[in-house]
């Protein structure tokens, strides 16, 4: 019962970063139609950004902010040298552009910072919180990265319903040729878009590194899961990606637990066939099928 | 549809610029042979006498992991037995010639392996496969260079298949294969632990089962509570440790990288658990682990150390120990190190690097002033003396594995300390783990094999 | 349409089989086996590229036919001994049906949905090596074996045969690929990317035509598995990570997605690229670390600047110069967006640039996307 409890908080851990990399792909999805696979590549390089200040300032609070600063940056900058270019081109042109940003940054980031692993601070302690003398399993740490990807998924929910720049992204995403016509700069719009999505990505990348350790290609295994995590939720919904997050790294965690290291990627398969067996846009897609 | 044709005859012409500089630039093609030169101080005159030997230089070629998911660490044994080699060349080299060391990147995908092995074999004309790293990848290369008769020296993988002289004539082992490493590791825990609860965890695949087999030799199978296995590609093994703990082991016996181990360590801070750790030597680099663990460390708010968090762990060591500044070989292969590989960390990875680099040279030494590729096969088939090693290698022409016992050692304020004697066994089941005779050797003054 | 008659099919296709075995007289031993290499990435990218040029659905698993491929080669070779004809055979036939069978479960799938189940396929398939590795050898994988035949001598280069075999495989693929894009089923698949609904009132069976494709794209990708096998001697799970199934889209698009001279050019950049910067790179002295990783960060920025300055891929530049003289050349096709690919029509809400043609809920416009843009 213990190790349930241990399987269940710890899956909980890792599906909030799988629920990051979901929602910042969403974010991309909903206002470009682009998968963005270098979404995993662009939190690895603002990680190392982020190592990097915190060893020359020794504080983890300034690493932290510029991550995020970091991210910000290189999802405007991306969207705006590499990714508007293509646009109107053929759609798997900017896929193919995104993978090569991903190739360039992994190595860039060999270049720079080296081949080895490099351990990453956490903000708090990782030492496993307790519940009278039974182990939960969790850290602080652990409910601190819990806590940010909440606090931020609400964050942008508020953002999105109740500001008008919320209003303006959600109709440029709905419908581009009359939110132009009501005045919206698309184009501008597209940009926030993308430097939120870099900012969710910067924020998944520190909070999982401490326990992935990093190197150019710590964040693949965690994109890969996080573009899952997103396709189940469906990639029109915001709510899809956390959720489906969640659902994913519990569901993993069990696996790992119950029936052995080696299955994992299986049942994460097994799961997705599932889910799209019977949704096949994603669990919280709109019905929006058209038959003759 | 508008098209950006504008853009496309500059940018033609460009890459077609870049294509022909780069063309101009590349070093593909066959590999240079300068003219045999005068004869060299010595009285017989250097010669080409076999393909990647000329008269002034010997060409050897690896495989190496140096980008891509599994580069951590092991990209630093390459740049260190390149030290090395400059180190020797810079001391009259092997008979007057210098060793070019040409490792290509295989990102540890064994298709990648088999192309860049046949590019070294075939097209730069290596005189050999020096210390090809990784068992999957090797596995990939070992029936091609034996069936062009490549020599295949020191593969840098604990797998016992290298040690096949009869199907693989050409190859040879080096490091401690993990078979006789888990009987090592095991033989001190039955002793030590004797009906206390162990657990097992493994790297899935043939150094973590191989170890277990090892293990499963000495310890009884009693005594085994818990066997957790982990892929390298999913780093959340809290699941395998809350089943550790939920087991009660008070050992835990690893065959880990050192990132699982530190994760090992991570992870039990998280449920609680704090077993004794007994770790492979591969997952046991002092300066790698506590790096790792660092951070966490300073986390306990306390002035903790990384080093309080890998002190006790238990481990095993072929070659001399970092903290051992007074053997002679660390002091040795610290100098080479502080003068060609400084940027480098100086750690475990780079003492084996040029510990197996220091064994290719003797190896090339034997082999002669005009070594053909067979005479280099000859000159480990018929011995080597034992460097820096703590027990002798097992060369024979019966016999092609490398290092053949280890000493048990435990980390102590970030450092390896030795405990007892050197132990020497064989990859059988029922062989006994015993301890070794042989005697330390000291490294020459040079820093260079005598001839 | 520009598509080839057969009788000119055939002619190119001999041409380049005298062509390839004059170069592999001609180059070295290592560069026969490059000339291997490329052969094998032809194979597979001619497989995917009609999948997604011509039938719209995109697939990140080919990796995994490849393993299916390649295990099955081994597998048959270790266990019965065959000739290397029949494992072919063998192992296209095993590749074909799970093509089916993820054909038929991928068949309500589309874009992106499609892209991620099919890359989760390529990410999960490989682990079975590690869950029963009694039958597949587990992390060290299974050896293959593959001998020159005898009447070519005892010097003949083994890399040379590698070559010739592999080279023969991909332009009979190649020939086949391009007959079956000319024929009935290339147009129903045109058809189906194009415009669901209109090809269903068209008559054309839907679920059977992008099955189908998925066939014969796993197919192609399953031989391509069993040369590797060959060539390579070893068949492990590290030959068959995601890095394949990516590496063998970015050909598809590199080259000019749902051309087959495109699935040439593809290959050719992802097999020589790499190799020449490397070269480029470990000349200049270099630490390891920058060294190694140059060639990575080149192959990057190699990928986004086609990308960019060629939107219709290697074969839509190819066209546009042959163009300047006159010549016609095989077009470039898209699926209609990513987000359309092959999807109900008026389906997925439409990306900014469909959002200047038409409106999410309205009936689509005809598309203006075949071919060029």
């Amino acid at each position: 019962m213990v190790e349930f409890l241990q399987f269940t908080l710890s899956g909980i851990s890792f599906g909030m970063i799988y629920a990051a990399i979901a929602l910042s792909l969403v974010l991309i999805w909903r206002g470009t139609r682009l998968l963005n696979f270098a979404q995993g590549g662009m939190a690895m390089f603002t990680t190392y950004i982020a190592l990097e200040v915190i060893r020359h300032t020794g504080s983890y609070w300034a690493g932290f902010v510029v991550a995020l600063a970091a991210g910000i940056v290189l999802g405007t900058v991306a969207e705006l040298a590499v990714i508007r270019p293509s646009l109107g081109r053929p759609e798997l042109n900017s896929v193919i552009i995104t993978i090569g940003l991903l190739i360039l940054l992994e190595g860039l980031a060999g270049i720079f910072y080296g081949g080895q692993y490099r351990s990453f601070p956490a903000a708090f302690s990782v030492t496993g919180l307790r519940a009278g003398s039974t182990p939960l399993g969790v850290s602080r740490f652990d409910v601190f990265v819990a806590a940010s990807v909440l606090v931020t998924t609400l964050l942008l929910a508020v953002g999105f319903r109740y500001t008008s720049a919320g209003l303006r992204m959600r109709a440029a995403a709905f419908n581009a040729t009359v939110a132009r016509l009501s005045g919206i700069r698309v184009a501008r719009v597209i940009t926030v878009g993308w430097a939120l999505a870099g900012l969710l990505g910067a924020l998944a990348g520190v909070l999982v590194s401490p326990s992935t350790f990093l190197c150019p290609n710590s964040m693949d295994a965690i994109f890969v899961f996080g573009f899952t995590a997103a396709v189940i939720g469906g990639l029109d919904s915001p709510a899809g990606a956390v959720i489906g997050g969640l659902l994913l790294g519990v569901a993993l965690s069990y696996a790992g637990g119950y029936l052995g290291s080696d299955v994992t990627a299986l049942v994460a398969f097994g799961i997705l066939v599932v889910v799209l067996m019977f949704r096949p846009a994603g669990i919280f897609s709109g019905a929006r099928v058209r038959r003759v | 549809m508008k098209r950006s044709h504008g853009l496309r005859m500059p940018a033609v012409a460009a890459m077609s610029a870049a294509a022909l500089a780069v063309a101009a630039c590349s070093t593909s093609g066959s590999s240079a042979s300068s003219a045999p030169s005068a004869a060299a101080s010595s009285s017989v005159a250097l010669t080409a006498s076999a393909p990647g030997i000329t008269a002034t230089t010997i060409t050897v070629g690896s495989h190496q992991p140096l980008t891509g998911p599994a580069a951590p660490g092991y990209s630093e044994i390459a740049p260190a037995s390149a030290a090395y080699f400059a180190y020797v060349n810079a001391h009259g080299g092997v008979y007057g010639r210098k060793v070019m060391y040409k490792y290509l990147d295989d990102a540890y995908n064994p298709a990648t392996t088999a192309s860049v092995v046949r590019q070294l074999v075939l097209q730069d004309n290596v005189y050999a496969l020096f210390n090809g790293l990784g068992t999957p990848t090797h596995l990939a290369a070992v029936s091609f260079l034996n069936s062009q008769k490549v020599p295949d020296v020191f593969v840098a993988s604990g797998c016992d298949c290298w040690n096949q002289p009869s199907t693989y004539p050409e190859t040879f082992g080096y490091q401690l294969d993990y078979i006789r490493e888990g009987k090592i590791l095991g033989h001190y825990v039955a002793t030590h632990f004797a009906g206390q609860k162990i657990a097992y965890f493994y790297q899935d695949d043939e150094f973590g089962m191989d170890g277990v087999k090892g293990l499963d030799a000495e310890i009884p199978h009693s005594m085994v509570v818990s066997r957790q296995t982990y892929v390298p590609t999913n780093v959340n093994i809290g699941p395998q440790v809350a089943a550790l703990r939920a087991s009660g082991a008070q050992e835990v016996v690893a065959f880990s990288i050192p990132a699982f181990t530190a994760l090992l360590k991570l992870y039990g801070l998280k449920v609680g658990y704090n077993p004794t750790l007994v770790v492979s030597n591969v997952g046991t680099d002092p300066i790698t682990l506590s790096g790792l663990l660092e951070t966490y460390a300073k986390q306990g708010g306390a002035t903790v150390n990384g080093n309080q968090l890998t002190a006790g762990v238990i481990t095993d060591g072929y070659l001399p120990t970092l903290g051992n500044t007074s053997n002679s070989w660390i002091a040795l292969f610290k100098k080479v190190h502080d003068q060609y590989d400084a940027k480098a960390p100086f750690d475990g990875n780079v003492v084996y690097g040029e510990a197996v680099a220091y064994a290719f040279v003797q190896a090339m030494l034997k082999a002669g002033k005009n070594p053909t590729r067979a005479a280099l096969v000859s000159a480990i088939n018929s011995g080597l003396p034992q460097g820096p090693l703590v027990a002798p290698y097992a060369y024979g022409s019966a016999n092609h594995a490398g290092a053949t016992g280890a000493y048990i050692g435990v980390i102590k304020n970030g450092l390896i300390v030795q405990e007892g004697s050197v132990l020497t066994t064989d990859t059988s089941p029922s062989g006994l783990v015993t301890t070794s005779t042989a005697t330390l050797q000291q490294a020459p003054a040079s820093g260079v094999p005598a001839p | 349409m520009t598509m080839r008659s057969l009788p000119r099919v055939l002619g190119a296709a001999l041409a380049t089989a005298v062509v390839v075995a004059i170069l592999s007289v001609k180059l070295n031993a290592f560069q026969d086996y490059q000339i291997a290499e490329i052969a094998v990435e032809v194979t597979a990218v001619a497989g995917l590229t009609v999948l997604t040029g011509l039938s719209g659905q995109i697939s990140l698993g080919n990796g995994a036919f490849m393993a299916i491929g390649a295990y099955t080669t081994a597998l048959v070779l270790l266990h019965l001994g065959w000739p290397f004809i029949a494992v072919l055979v063998v192992a296209a036939a095993v590749t074909a049906v799970a093509g089916a069978i993820v054909g038929v479960a991928a068949a309500r799938l589309h874009g992106p949905y499609l892209a991620g189940a099919t890359l989760m396929l390529g990410v999960a398939l490989p682990s079975l090596a590690y869950i029963y590795p009694g039958v597949f050898g587990g992390d060290q994988g299974l050896n293959v074996v593959f001998t020159t035949p005898g009447f070519l001598g005892v010097n003949f280069p083994p890399t040379r045969w590698q070559a010739w075999v592999s080279s023969a495989v991909a332009l009979v693929t190649l020939v086949l690929l391009a007959n079956l894009g000319r024929s009935r089923v290339g147009r129903n698949w045109r058809a189906v990317r194009d415009d669901e609904v209109a090809a269903a009132l068209a008559g054309v069976n839907v679920a059977r035509a992008r099955i189908l494709a998925f066939v014969v794209s796993a197919t192609c990708a399953g031989m391509a598995g069993a040369l590797l096998a060959i060539i390579t001697g070893l068949v492990a799970p590290g030959a068959f990570t995601i890095t394949l199934s990516i590496a063998l889209l970015t050909a598809a698009v590199i080259g000019g997605l749902g051309t087959l001279p495109g699935a040439v050019w593809g290959s050719l950049v992802i097999v020589l690229v790499p190799t020449y910067a490397t070269d480029v790179a470990t000349s200049h002295g270099l630490s390891t670390a920058v060294a190694s990783n140059i060639p990575v960060a080149a192959y990057g920025v190699v990928l986004i600047l086609v990308m960019l300055i060629f939107p219709q891929g290697i074969q839509g530049g190819v066209r546009w110069l042959l163009g300047l003289l006159g010549i016609p050349a095989a077009r470039t096709w898209h699926p209609a967006s990513m987000s359309e690919a092959g999807s109900p029509a008026g389906g997925a809400p439409a990306s900014q640039h469909e959002a200047l043609l038409t409106q999410r809920g309205d009936p689509p416009e005809p598309h203006k996307k075949e071919g060029t843009q």
